[in-house]
């Protein structure tokens, strides 16, 4: 840093250069994200306190969005729908991820391969799954005809137009996607743990079940955090994959947040209500993502 | 006794293993190979047999509707534009937020300035945002800004939410470069750009191949900003694939519903068979967001 440069020509424009150039290059980045995110988020929690509906109105309105809000039984069917999905994805997306890990980490043959053919679907949009899984789901010629035809003609598998089942077909897609990728997750963390601790529980006599459940396990803690932020976060803006799947029907069977929000805001003119639903929304991120954010600040300040 | 006994539980064991991971993977290749069967029967031969049943007939008829004559609402001219559309938003909105993000994480790293990390953590928090809450706002400044076309709508829309993962890869790749080399290029004269391009720059390919995969699954997938910043003939794949299917008019062709989602899932899955090493690399990194 204080190296002289012998009275090169253009020495005090070039260090200047080196000060001026790093900030004037990342100022659209700068700009993007601080307009892009901060700025609108405040706008649209702005909009949120209006009575704005077919186009934006800026006057002061108070609550009446969120009186009208959670007042609305929409909204909260897909809040509940949302708890249902998400918990559900989550709980079921970890155990088989965790559960593809250990037995993927035991010197399986092939295990690239076997690896590469769970991953795939991560490569996929959510509207190609949907899709999908609403050919084979429907009752008339997907699954339901197939046990007809092998002679279970009794079988009834009508859950994606069942308004009390549906939602878990958004379960089910939702974590053919998504697991793969967990168990990728748990598999990086598997590859990470000492041999040696596990080295020295095999000569104190323990058991491969008791070493995975009593020290391997254990010891991915930041794995399942970081794996359930990133489902939790799945979850939250899950859009695309009902859209595709059901449409959020039937009737409001698979309505979550996220439709809420697009159908208001954009093709029913309610500005106003679907701004004050995307708050929510971002609260209810933030409430599952704070705890991670906290933990890792934590982290990185003992480290 | 003990021995054989033994050595017989732990072939059984072995041979459980197998079984549960081979059941597992038949499981995730089921749709694709549903879809695919699907798409090379005829509607006779779908209402015939189940969705197991392969077809009799490789009939190519469903890939060229999809491709150019099924109807999406009251357009009747197949993906085929609206694949291209995905095409002409995806590369440069690619491009751009990939080389961007490099710059930017060349500066979070080494050319470091009062307030620089604390808008690195602006930026991180972004990522954990869900977009629901940018695009209301966004799509008022979009019209203010009179861009009419859906294509450079949605570049910028990627670019501007795209560049957050671009700096964190290249970021974090950066801070593991040791500052020494930087400062010994300075020394000896190289500035600002020259470094960049002659001594990080060529250091970087994995991060970039990372950057390129991620940026085109996520851009190539993305439905919501699709759905609300474009409109008719301008619209991108993934959401014409759901106008298709959605689409109530008629008899209800099946196959080529899955013709032409086989045809919106081709270039992601392209992109993951040769690249999936960093296809993991990237989800895995990204994973400090979701």
């Amino acid at each position: 840093m204080t190296a002289s440069r012998q009275g090169a020509p253009g020495f005090s424009l070039s260090r200047l250069a080196d000060v001026i150039l790093p900030k004037l290059v990342l100022a659209p980045t700068v700009l993007a994200c601080l307009v892009g995110f901060y700025v609108f988020i405040g706008w649209t929690a702005w909009l949120s306190f209006t009575e704005s509906r077919l186009l934006p109105r800026y006057e002061w309105a108070g609550f009446v969005q969120y009186v009208e809000l959670f007042g609305n039984e929409r909204w909260w069917g897909a809040m509940q729908n949302l708890g249902i999905f998400g918990g559900l994805f989550i709980l079921v997306s970890l155990a088989l991820g965790l559960l593809m890990a250990v037995l993927l980490d035991q010197k399986i043959r092939f295990e690239g391969a076997i690896r590469t053919l769970y991953l795939y679907p991560m490569a996929l949009s959510f509207i190609v799954t949907g899709t999908a899984w609403k050919w084979i789901l429907n009752p008339g010629l997907g699954l339901e005809k197939m046990a007809h035809d092998w002679g279970f003609t009794g079988v009834t598998f009508d859950w994606i137009i069942n308004p009390d089942f549906a939602i878990y077909t958004v379960v089910i897609a939702g974590v053919w996607q998504s697991s793969g990728f967990v168990m990728a997750l748990f598999l990086a963390g598997l590859r990470g743990v000492d041999d040696s601790i596990i080295k020295a529980a095999q000569m104190d006599g323990a058991s491969l079940p008791t070493i995975y459940t009593r020290i391997i396990i254990p010891s991915l803690r930041p794995v399942f955090l970081s794996a359930f932020m990133i489902l939790a976060h799945i979850a939250v803006k899950s859009f695309d994959l009902v859209m595709a799947l059901t449409g959020g029907g039937p009737g409001f069977a698979t309505d979550l947040p996220s439709i809420f929000m697009y159908q208001h805001g954009f093709t029913r003119g309610q500005l106003g209500l679907g701004a004050a639903s995307a708050m929510m929304m971002l609260f209810t991120a933030c409430a599952v993502v704070m705890p991670l954010l906290y933990s890792e600040l934590r982290r990185e300040r003992r480290g | 006794m003990a021995d054989y006994q033994q050595s017989l539980q732990a072939k059984l064991i072995r041979f459980g293993i197998y079984a549960v991971l081979v059941l597992m993977a038949l499981w995730y290749l089921a749709p694709l190979y549903v879809m695919l069967s699907t798409s090379f029967k005829t509607l006779d031969e779908i209402r015939a047999g189940n969705l197991l049943s392969l077809p009799g007939t490789f009939s190519l008829d469903a890939w060229s509707a999809a491709w150019s004559t099924a109807c999406t609402g009251v357009e009747c001219g197949g993906m085929k534009s609206y694949f291209a559309n995905s095409l002409k938003m995806m590369i440069p909105a690619v491009l751009i937020s990939t080389l961007v993000g490099a710059f930017n994480g060349y500066i979070l790293s080494m050319w470091r300035f009062k307030g620089s990390d604390m808008f690195f953590m602006a930026l991180l928090i972004g990522t954990f945002l869900p977009f629901q809450v940018v695009i209301l706002p966004m799509a008022q400044v979009l019209g203010w800004l009179q861009l009419e076309n859906s294509t450079g709508r949605l570049v910028l829309v990627h670019v501007i939410y795209g560049l957050q993962f671009t700096t964190l890869f290249f970021r974090n790749y950066y801070v593991t470069v040791p500052g020494e080399l930087v400062k010994a290029a300075r020394i000896d004269g190289a500035g600002f750009f020259r470094i960049f391009f002659k001594i990080l720059l060529p250091i970087s390919v994995p991060t970039i191949m990372v950057c390129l995969i991620w940026q085109t699954t996520q851009i190539w997938n993305d439905y919501l900003f699709g759905v609300v910043f474009s409109s008719g003939e301008g619209q991108p794949m993934t959401v014409a694939l759901n106008n298709l299917v959605n689409t109530s008019t008629g008899v209800k062709q099946y196959n080529v519903d899955m013709a032409a989602a086989i045809i919106a899932a081709l270039p992601t899955l392209l992109v993951y068979m040769v690249g999936g090493k960093y296809f993991v690399r990237g989800l895995t990194a990204g994973a400090v967001k979701g």
